[in-house]
């Protein structure tokens, strides 16, 4: 652990001090999007689409309006009108509000209904008849690419097929040379399937229109409130609703992990709404809508390949990757990432030769892919490099742990250039996999394994040495819809020396108003209690892009810690002034300066603080505030080392995840209690899609577990009791050197536990098995290869 | 058609006039104004509208408002007396059980009924004990500590630690 350079009532970086935002949640004092009622306020449901492809014939309100306490019925015809039916993605696609003629999938939405209390509004909702003549939708990506295939996106003029762009990255001839001529060569395909955030809360708004004044108060569940006002200006500022007559409000929020990145239509629809009828609107989503229609994350199909010498050591690798969109583009990449963060998939290993490619498809399914708890597609990159080490190791009968100890890149050799681009800024991947293996007896449980085996029974140990890539980012390479993706802070110190500090990202439980104060305590040493932290409000943060992506340190983090050294400067000048030295006769620790050999004479930061606002020098701006805007020079590279131990049941397929331990490199620790509850989440996110979750389609689109009645969202029961633990290696360009971590665990641990689980069917000739692996597909696996 | 009820919510007698369909935790959130106890999902499978009637831990999704005619109801906000936070509350609080917060109340509302039957649970007890009621940011381990704690606290016994734990 980094060593404490504050004490603990001051509170800086490294002390595991409770969370600030606590004692609201734990007594019902949270604030949530739905716990907003304003008078007057009417609510909004949603009549969604039964089928995945078909043509709208008719809709029929009348009944609807019959019912008592509806107001409005609004269809996409409606908004057509107001030029309002169309809005753009997060990828400069396009997405229908509502549409006028063809749903696209099941349970897009097709008309909304308004009315004066929640139940009215689903009355209103079940009246609503729509006469659909259906059609054979496109489920399955691979078949979209076929010749004869219908062309879904029939709103694009000139469109003849379903394929959306094309990506690659690396050198195609030199990888396809090293192929040729390597000793060893190995290949699986694989499918990350579809799966959802599911957070507890669901999205939903409160759109307040003020006609009077031409002013929109939007209260949303949104990750990134300031990027949501400019797309909202962007969609409405035709009819008047420009960017400095909205204020976006995102008050608690009951979970996110990139799912309330994107603009649904829902919130458009209440803005619509809300707009014509000049009262308040409230739209919640329930959890059947939030899992059908919301966007998915993930879902790329891979073919994976490796080669390497019959010694161990990686030569190259090759991707070539399906990408299903389902209806419309609106995942959430940087714009000049189509397939984000992919081009990572290298992972942890010294060799220079890789090419991958990507193809997007539409298919009739929900749109979106969104970087759940990832940094834009690093999981799947992650998951193809870490299974396909495990494959090679397999090939060549060589220990995995051995394998990657060998192929490494060394701590020395950093900053380190990718062959796709990538400069890595620090690591110590030897360090952090020692002390993995260390902590859960590595080569014990190998010989325990192997008496096992000759006992027929199946026992796994997997193991994932992963490399993220966080802190979206540098100008120059990030943008969202053509949006730097720098982030903000803004600090005012009041005359008594308490602060409050507001910030571009946005928490959603990931203990902001704690780690923020902390970074500030650590540069300013006012104590951490003393530090209000304020996000969420566009009127009163300076601009940001949000939450998402591990994101928040590596650039709100940095952005605190170098508007706090702009007021530390400040500081000495009037501390100079103060004790009439020269401010070279000045030392520095958090919450004081001290005259060079007479610390007897000192002023507290408390002290300069009062002073700026009743004792500066004469010609200095008065107050004690500073903002900065941080622009990352590179992004962060954390880095771990996961080991899962697995025992499966031969008779059922069940599988036991017997131990897991989890080593983190975020660099330096802000908060050691946070980041280990980060990590505790980010692994049962983890083992949720690689052992329950996946969203299932028909041949026909139809979802089939669109509830949390048969999606499977881990309990405390399935989930495993965590080990965790550190290294640190510093980002040396961080102002803080610290890297993020939120979605390390998400992306380390699904190869982990597969690596784990097909470990202990290797000797069956078992090399692959794709996630969600369940008993069922265990089961099954060993019945094909007559194991039982 | 309404119907007249009277429950009793957090000590505090109220009678109300509802639609027999009304959903207990709508009655809760929206005639009472208590925003504490939230919804999660439509399939009673998550939890975050756990509350107690009559001191059994319910999921108000899942029972009509009429249904809790003549009985008494809490929920979070009555938790914590005259500013003391519940034993639970402070294992929650101590050791980082909460993320985002908004599985909490549930959690908290469930384990003081867990914690009542079994005053000392062992840790596979307490899964048991909380599986009904779904977390998606904590991974669990800290809740099962949080409970534990809380259990210590209620026994009089030492508290165990709160830092955290690496290997
Ligand atoms: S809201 Fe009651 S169980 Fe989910
Ligand atoms: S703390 Fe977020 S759902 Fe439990």
């Amino acid at each position: 652990m980094n060593k404490c350079k504050t004490s603990k009532e001051i509170g800086g970086m490294g002390h595991s001090l409770k969370r600030k935002e606590d004692i609201r949640f734990i007594q019902g004092k949270g604030h949530y999007v739905d716990d907003i009622k304003l008078p007057g306020m009417l609510y909004m449901d949603i009549v969604r689409s039964p089928y995945a492809y078909a043509k709208i014939k008719k809709i029929n309100i009348e009944d609807a309006m019959k019912v008592p306490g509806v107001v409005a019925v609004v269809t996409g015809r409606d908004l057509e009108k107001y030029n309002l039916h169309w809005m753009p993605t997060l990828m400069s696609d396009t997405q229908m509000v509502l549409p006028t003629d063809t749903v696209m999938y099941q349970a897009q939405e097709v008309a909304a209904v308004i009315a004066t209390s929640r139940y009215a509004a689903r009355d209103g909702r079940e009246a609503v008849k729509v006469d659909y003549e259906k059609m054979k939708p496109v489920i399955d990506p691979y078949k979209s690419m076929d010749p004869g295939a219908p062309v879904l996106r029939s709103d694009k003029a000139g469109k003849t097929d379903n394929h959306i762009w094309h990506w690659e990255a690396g050198d195609k001839a030199k990888t396809e040379a090293v192929f040729a001529s390597a000793d060893v060569v190995v290949k699986e395909q694989m499918h990350i399937p579809r799966i959802h955030v599911a957070s507890i809360e669901t999205c939903g708004c409160v759109a307040d229109y003020d006609k009077i004044n031409n002013h929109l108060t939007m209260y949303m569940t949104t990750q990134a409130p300031h990027a949501i006002r400019t797309v909202i200006a962007l969609v409405a500022g035709h009819v008047g609703l420009t960017e400095e007559k909205i204020r976006v409000i995102s008050p608690d929020i009951g979970g996110g992990f990139g799912g309330k990145v994107p603009v649904y239509p829902g919130y458009v629809i209440a803005i619509a709404v809300s707009f014509l009828v000049g009262k308040p609107v409230k739209w919640i989503e329930d959890r059947s809508e939030n899992l059908q229609a919301d966007s998915f994350a993930r879902d790329y199909h891979i073919t994976a390949e490796m080669a390497g010498t019959k010694e161990g050591k990686i030569l190259a690798t090759r991707f070539k990757i399906l990408a299903d969109h389902g209806y419309t583009d609106a995942s959430a990449n940087p714009s000049k990432f189509p397939t984000g963060m992919f081009s990572i998939a290298t992972g942890s290993y010294d060799y220079d030769t890789s090419y991958m490619e990507c193809d997007a498809v539409y298919t009739n399914k929900p749109p979106g892919g969104v970087a759940y708890r990832c940094s834009f597609r690093v999981t799947e990159a992650v998951h193809a490099i870490e299974r396909m080490t495990d494959r090679f190791a397999l090939e060549i009968g060589k220990d995995p742990a051995d394998l990657r100890m060998e192929n490494f890149i060394k701590k020395e050799d950093f900053p380190w250039k990718s062959p796709t681009g990538w400069i890595y800024d620090s690591g110590d991947y030897h360090k952090g996999l020692l002390k993995a293996m260390d902590a859960v007896g590595y080569w014990e449980l190998r010989k325990e394994q192997a008496e096992k085996r000759k006992k027929g029974e199946l026992m796994g140990i997997g193991l994932s040495t992963f490399t993220e890539i966080v802190g979206a980012g540098p100008s120059k390479d990030f943008d969202i819809l053509g949006i730097k993706m720098f982030d903000s802070a803004e600090i005012r110190v009041h005359p008594t020396g308490k602060a409050i500090a507001r910030f571009g990202t946005k928490s959603q439980g990931q203990g902001h108003e704690t780690t923020y104060a902390q970074i500030i305590a650590e540069e300013l040493g006012i104590p951490a209690e003393n530090i209000q932290i304020e996000e969420g409000d566009t009127d009163t943060a300076p601009y940001g892009l949000g939450t998402y992506a591990s994101r928040s340190t590596p650039t709100a983090g940095a952005a605190a810690a170098m508007a706090s050294r702009k007021l530390v400067a400040k500081a000495r000048k009037i501390a100079a002034y103060l004790l009439e030295v020269s401010e070279e006769d000045l030392e520095w620790e958090p919450g004081k300066f001290w005259v060079k050999g007479a610390p007897e004479k000192s002023k507290t930061i408390q002290e300069i603080v009062f002073a700026s606002y009743t004792n500066h020098p004469q010609g200095m701006e008065a107050g004690f505030e500073a903002t900065h805007y941080y622009d990352p020079p590179n992004l962060t590279f954390p880095s771990g080392a996961y080991i899962c131990v697995v025992d499966i049941d031969k008779e059922t397929g069940g599988i036991h995840v017997r131990r897991f331990v989890a080593i983190d490199d975020c660099g330096n620790i802000i908060n050691p209690m946070i980041v280990q509850g980060q990590v505790h989440g980010g692994l049962t996110q983890g083992i949720a899609p690689a052992m329950y979750e996946e969203l299932i389609y028909d041949e026909d689109g139809n979802i089939l577990n669109g509830t949390l009645m048969d999606y499977l969202v881990p309990t405390a029961v399935e989930s495993p009791s965590w080990e965790t633990g550190h290294v640190i290696t510093p980002s040396p360009h961080h102002p803080i050197g610290a890297k993020g971590v939120g979605e390390s665990p998400t992306v380390g641990a699904p190869p982990a536990i597969a690596n784990a689980i097909v470990d202990a069917l290797s000797p069956f000739g078992i090399t692959h098995l794709d996630i969600p692996i369940t008993p069922a597909k265990v089961w099954k696996a060993l019945k094909d290869k007559g194991a039982i | 058609m309404l119907k007249e009820i009277t429950v009793t919510v957090n000590g505090e007698k109220h009678t109300l006039e509802v639609e027999p369909r009304l959903l207990l935790v709508h009655m809760i959130r929206e005639l009472l104004n208590l925003t504490g106890t939230h919804i999660g999902c439509d399939t009673s499978s998550c939890g975050a509208c756990t509350i107690l009637m009559d001191g059994k831990s319910v999921k108000s999704c899942t029972i009509l408002a009429v249904q809790a005619n003549g009985k008494s109801l809490t929920t979070i906000e009555a938790v914590a007396v005259n500013g003391e936070l519940s034993a639970l509350q402070e294992g929650f609080k101590e050791n980082h059980g909460l993320h985002c917060g908004f599985c909490t109340p549930g959690m908290i509302l469930r384990a003081t009924e867990l914690l009542a039957n079994n005053p000392n649970p062992t840790e596979e007890e307490i899964r048991w004990g909380i599986s009904g009621n779904l977390c998606r940011c904590t991974g669990y381990n800290n809740i099962v500590k949080a409970i534990i704690y809380a259990g210590a606290k209620m026994r009089g016994e030492e508290l165990p630690s709160t830092e955290p734990q690496f290997v």
